[in-house]
């Protein structure tokens, strides 16, 4: 089975005071010179079958109709090829 | 023959039966309806009661937004049936894009529950025709989730079109923007808002006021003049 991931983060204007709370942690843990974090959501669909531009643009309408609102996230899908190897961004939304 | 009002149930729904009661002591007749109903019932207006439906699992209100009752609630919305959402169901109601924008987590991210004054900035809309426009009421508020955003764009939208219907007095809460509490569609016919009406129409709980049951009213004289 094929590994396909969707990213979703807020969008870039959106106040994440989730992220903002991480980020004032970081210098009392003794971690400095982090300027900023954001939070996001990270989905692992295991795809039954060829992953191939049908089960893809399924995969898609998922993400942008279901895992992340588009009224405040963008969102990214990408194939994991292999076990542990690197990915490949196959389509980025904004 | 009195007005039949649906208030649904959602996995996760808490303030469904204070909200029945309500709609009771308004003198109206409340209908539970069940999210995996199709069937409204033939009510005459539909109530999102608060609470964390599906557990709020992956966005406040996502997941109830694809139940089989909610297809039947979009449909007749459109067709200018009466909608109110209550907190969570404020959330549901963004999430099926009656109403737009989003909510999203506190900006301080702490749950908050008080009493919330609130200014109402539009007495026309189908849930607020009971009140006086710019009446100052005070409601329960209770949530996590509660920071309204929308882009510039729809905010002045909403504005110029008097659909900001709720905006909170002395103390945004949330970091909701331009102090929005609740808001309705162009047609006045959905209305959401944050604070929990239902939890103020008798003096003896809540706020010791019997400010919120203007909204379970108004549904009434809205029903009656239709």
């Amino acid at each position: 089975m094929a590994r396909v991931v969707v990213d979703v983060m807020l969008k870039p204007e959106i106040l994440d005071p989730q992220g903002q709370a991480v980020q004032r942690a970081l210098p009392r843990l003794g971690f400095e010179g982090i300027a900023d974090v954001r939070q996001g959501k990270r989905f692992e669909l295991e795809v039954e079958g060829p992953v191939d531009d049908a089960a893809l643009a399924r995969i898609h309408e998922i993400a942008e109709t279901f895992l992340a609102n588009t009224v405040i996230e963008d969102f990214s899908v990408k194939v994991e090829v292999g076990e542990g190897a690197d990915t490949t961004a196959v389509k980025a939304e904004s | 023959m009195t007005a039949r009002i649906g208030v649904i149930t959602f996995p996760g729904t808490l303030d469904d039966r204070d909200t029945q009661r309500a709609v009771r002591t308004a003198g109206l007749e409340a209908v539970p309806l069940w999210h995996r109903d199709k069937d409204l019932k033939q009510v005459d207006a539909v109530i999102l009661p608060g609470g964390f439906s599906y557990g709020d699992y992956l966005r406040a209100g996502a997941i109830s937004r694809f139940s089989p009752v909610m297809e039947s609630v979009i449909d007749q919305a459109k067709a200018g049936m009466p909608v109110l959402g209550i907190c969570n169901g404020f959330q549901v109601l963004t999430e099926t894009h009656l109403l737009p924008g989003a909510m999203l987590r506190n900006n301080h991210l702490h749950f908050i529950c008080r009493d919330q004054k609130l200014r109402v900035e539009n007495a026309e809309t189908a849930w607020t025709r009971s009140y006086e426009q710019g009446q100052e009421i005070n409601i329960p508020l209770k949530n996590i989730d509660g920071r309204y955003v929308a882009d510039e764009r729809v905010l002045d939208e909403l504005e110029a079109e008097g659909r900001v219907v709720f905006r909170y007095e002395e103390l945004n809460p949330n970091g909701s923007l331009r102090d929005i509490a609740g808001i309705s569609n162009a047609a006045g016919n959905v209305v959401g808002l944050m604070p929990h009406p239902e939890h103020a129409v008798e003096p003896l709980i809540g706020t010791g006021r019997t400010d919120g049951l203007g909204f379970f009213t108004s549904i009434l004289k809205r029903l009656v003049s239709a």
